[in-house]
């Protein structure tokens, strides 16, 4: 019954999105697909860390692979757009799999090492076989709007389409895996590896499937990017890319995925409006260093009222009214509950890598 | 103050008297005369609104971002004689930090959000390259692009897109000439970045200097994790190939580590830069602050320094100069008056120019119609190129040395193309004054 549930609010979350992006002018679309892009990210990196309890550092490295494939098979081979998404989650899932088999041997600072240094290292690639991966300029690519929209129906909005689209059925598959075996043997490594492995759960296995699966969403993600902007550049997946996506999973809340959601959302939108807001209010765009001290600002503020994530906050705030709340909503408001109590704190995460 | 405002009434007449002139002879363009409308997305009865992405914060920012705020200054004189055809300019200029996938998204920003009626002056190669294909799908000018990649001259694939600097293969000819003459017989080092920039340079000094010279090839990677230890290594290995001359294609905090390094190393050839790398003062205050030292440490170790420039030397006392240090004394006061800020506002002068021939009411294609039908020549020391065939911009440079701090003028200005065979030659014509009212 959980899968008709998620399945019959994937259909209206994807109906609203869809109502949404038509009403909105060409940049907001961009942005939407972008946000879309990034909280398909943001999901698997929650999985990994708040879920499964491994750290990485690195996941902009994954959506350089899914990127990059993304372009290359548009460019020689010209799939189809859901197959080449697909396939860029498997490519980005392969390597996921290699660095998860690295992974299950490490931990704690040590794990956090070595995805940073794949985060450093892989985009060097793009320099390495420039004739290849197009050195420092990277891959531009098109994608065109399919024919039974009209010749009318705007890029953005396919864009925007496609991103929403993709995101609904990574969550859908995530909700579910989370609620499942795989799902409840992950919470109970995170919890006490040593006690999951004298109950007889496979440690090593399941630490590589949640690279795995993290992997591939961050594939999606990169290969959704790619065909948001039109090309891939190496300067798309730098380090920072990789922190960004750590402090939104954080400031999300660890392991909700709709904290991801609410991490996206801020990653995308913060930055821009902030820089609007300082042109606005008198700050001369010279002073380029106003937003981005206000952005810190925003990350503070947020860790300070809201410890557990924008989404803890949420519970917070709802909290004596959600149990009141009849129906899936509030069903839904409990059970994310429920899942943020479970989750680690952060004492507890210290005494383990201690 | 009041001094201003005198200056300000001759060039209100001399505007009026040119859109007099231009509205009469005008025949050609149906939007030269009549009332101001809004004529096209992003201009109103009363303003010009135009975009660019600007590195201002991040690895490129030292020095180039004093260029948009420099151009901004140039437009505010504008605005305030009188604006383009009574219209006040309004340019919106958005930090890409130098990264492609920000400059994805700000000028997607700038275009889809803003409707700003042209992109004047986007800074960098890589970057530019990620939103050109976009600009152009979307039809919007993308004008004098900070950068000297030979690629932005496609007009049959970007028709939108026009190069503005001298691009880097005409540099490095020119520069290459003057080397395989003065340096007949010399070992001869290349040290450049490994990207369009400097592989177009080197491409170019390739055509001018025989093969048999050349000792070494040193390339860097401008995303080098360490680039001080980068430049050291590469330093060590040209002065192991004996080299006497070193021409470096590199940015100016790349040329900072390359004297440093040499400085530590003992090794002291004669060094040539292009013009990107060579603003004695950007360049003497990078190497105060990497060496930790104050004073004249910096202007010592760049002094004898060879380069090439296609714009005044700011140490002249020529008309152009003095126009643009009153513009900056008056509206940016704080920056330096250096080789960025002269830059910024350079181009600010050429859009101008372009916008003026545009005529009153213009369109998108109007103004790209402008520069395809060629622009007179102004604050470059050479001509343009631009033709509806060629989207390349200033064609020649003069060779100069670095002097106590400033440029100094070695030779005639040159001009030359962008082929193996074409020849450098010296290009007579005087560069015309600066206009007294400031105004094209």
């Amino acid at each position: 019954m959980t899968l008709a549930r998620h399945v019959g609010l994937a259909i209206v979350g994807c109906v609203v999105l869809l109502v949404l992006s038509s009403k909105l002018d060409a940049y907001r679309q961009y942005q939407m697909a972008q946000v879309a892009a990034t909280v398909v990210a943001v999901a698997g990196l929650t999985v990994l860390i708040g879920i499964s309890g491994q750290l990485s550092i690195g996941h902009g490295a994954f959506m350089f692979v899914g990127g990059y494939a993304t372009a290359l098979l548009v460019i020689h081979l010209n799939w189809p757009l859901p197959v080449v998404i697909v396939a860029s989650a498997v490519v980005a899932g392969l390597a996921g799999g290699i660095m998860g088999v690295a992974a299950a041997r490490l931990r704690g600072p040590y794990l956090a090492g070595a995805t940073l240094m794949l985060a450093v290292a892989l985009p060097a690639v793009a320099y390495q076989w420039q004739g290849v991966f197009g050195g420092d300029q990277g891959l531009d690519f098109t994608v065109t709007t399919p024919g039974f929209l009209g010749a009318s129906f705007q890029l953005t909005e396919w864009q925007a389409w496609v991103c929403c689209v993709a995101l609904v059925i990574v969550f859908v598959l995530l909700a579910n895996l989370l609620r499942s075996r795989v799902g409840r043997s992950w919470r109970a490594l995170r919890d006490n590896e040593t006690a999951a492995a004298l109950a007889g759960l496979n440690v090593a296995r399941l630490r590589v499937l949640a690279f795995v699966v993290s992997a591939a969403c961050a594939g999606v993600a990169g290969s959704l990017l790619a065909m948001t902007m039109l090309n891939v550049t190496p300067g798309a997946f730098t380090l920072a890319l990789s922190i960004q996506l750590l402090t939104a999973v954080v400031l999300g809340g660890l392991g909700s995925l709709v904290g991801a959601v609410w991490g996206g959302i801020i990653l995308v939108l913060v930055p821009p409006f902030l820089t609007d807001f300082a042109a606005s209010h008198g700050f001369s765009s010279a002073s380029a260093s106003v937003p981005i001290a206000g952005y810190g600002l925003v990350l503070i503020l947020v860790m300070l009222l809201f410890p557990a994530g924008i989404q803890g906050g949420v519970r917070r705030l709802l909290g004596p009214v959600a149990p009141a709340a009849a129906g899936p909503v509030g069903a839904i408001g409990r059970r994310l509950a429920r899942r943020l109590e479970e989750s680690p704190g952060a004492e507890t995460r210290q005494e383990r890598s201690g | 103050m009041a001094r201003y405002r005198k200056l300000g009434l001759a060039p209100v007449t001399a505007l009026a008297a040119l859109s007099l002139v231009l509205a009469a002879c005008g025949g050609g363009t149906p939007s030269s005369s009549g009332k101001l409308q809004a004529s096209a997305p992003g201009i109103t009865a009363s303003t010009i609104t135009i975009g660019s992405h600007q590195p201002l914060t991040g690895i490129a920012a030292p020095g180039y971002d004093e260029i948009a705020p420099a151009s901004n200054a140039y437009f505010q004189y504008v605005n305030a004689h009188g604006g383009v055809y009574g219209r006040k300019i309004i340019y919106k200029y958005l930090n890409d930090q130098y990264n492609s996938s920000i400059t994805t998204t700000v000028v997607r920003q700038l275009i889809l959000q803003d409707h700003v009626f042209a992109i004047f002056n986007g800074l960098g190669t890589p970057t530019h390259l990620a939103v050109a294909p976009f600009i152009n799908a979307e039809k919007v000018p993308d004008l004098f692009v900070a950068s000297g990649c030979a690629c932005w001259n496609a007009p049959s694939t970007w028709p939108e897109t026009f190069g503005w600097q001298i691009n880097y293969i005409r540099e490095g000819k020119i520069l290459g000439s003057y080397v395989a003459a003065h340096f007949k017989g010399k070992k001869i080092a290349y040290f450049y970045q490994d990207d369009e920039f400097g592989q177009d340079g080197i491409k170019g000094l390739g055509y001018e200097i025989p093969a048999s010279q050349v000792v070494a090839k040193e390339p860097y990677n401008v995303a080098a994790a360490n680039p001080a230890a980068e430049v050291g290594t590469l330093t060590a290995a040209l002065k192991a190939s004996k080299a006497q001359v070193v021409i470096a294609f590199a940015v100016p905090a790349f040329m900072a580590l390359l004297r440093l390094s040499e400085l530590s190393l003992g090794y002291s050839p004669q060094l040539v830069s292009s013009d990107v790398g060579s603003d004695p003062i950007t360049l003497s205050g990078l190497l105060d602050a990497y060496a930790k030292k104050t004073g004249s440490f910096g202007t010592s170790l760049i002094q004898g320094i060879i380069t090439d420039s296609y714009l005044p030397s700011l140490g002249s006392g020529d008309s152009w100069i003095k126009l643009f240090t009153t513009i900056h004394n008056q509206y940016i006061p704080k920056l330096p008056m250096d080789g960025n800020v002269l830059y910024g506002m350079a181009a600010a002068y050429t859009f101008v120019q372009a916008m003026l021939k545009a005529g009153r009411n213009p369109t998108r294609q109007d103004l790209v119609n402008a520069v395809n039908s060629g622009l007179p020549q102004g604050v470059s020391v050479a001509p343009y190129a631009y033709s509806a065939t060629d989207h390349d911009g200033i064609t020649g440079a003069y060779i100069a040395e670095i002097e106590k701090g400033v440029l100094v003028q070695l030779g005639p200005v040159q001009v030359t193309d962008n082929t193996p065979t074409g020849a450098v030659t010296i290009d007579s014509t005087p560069q015309p004054p600066a206009p007294s009212s400031g105004i094209p």
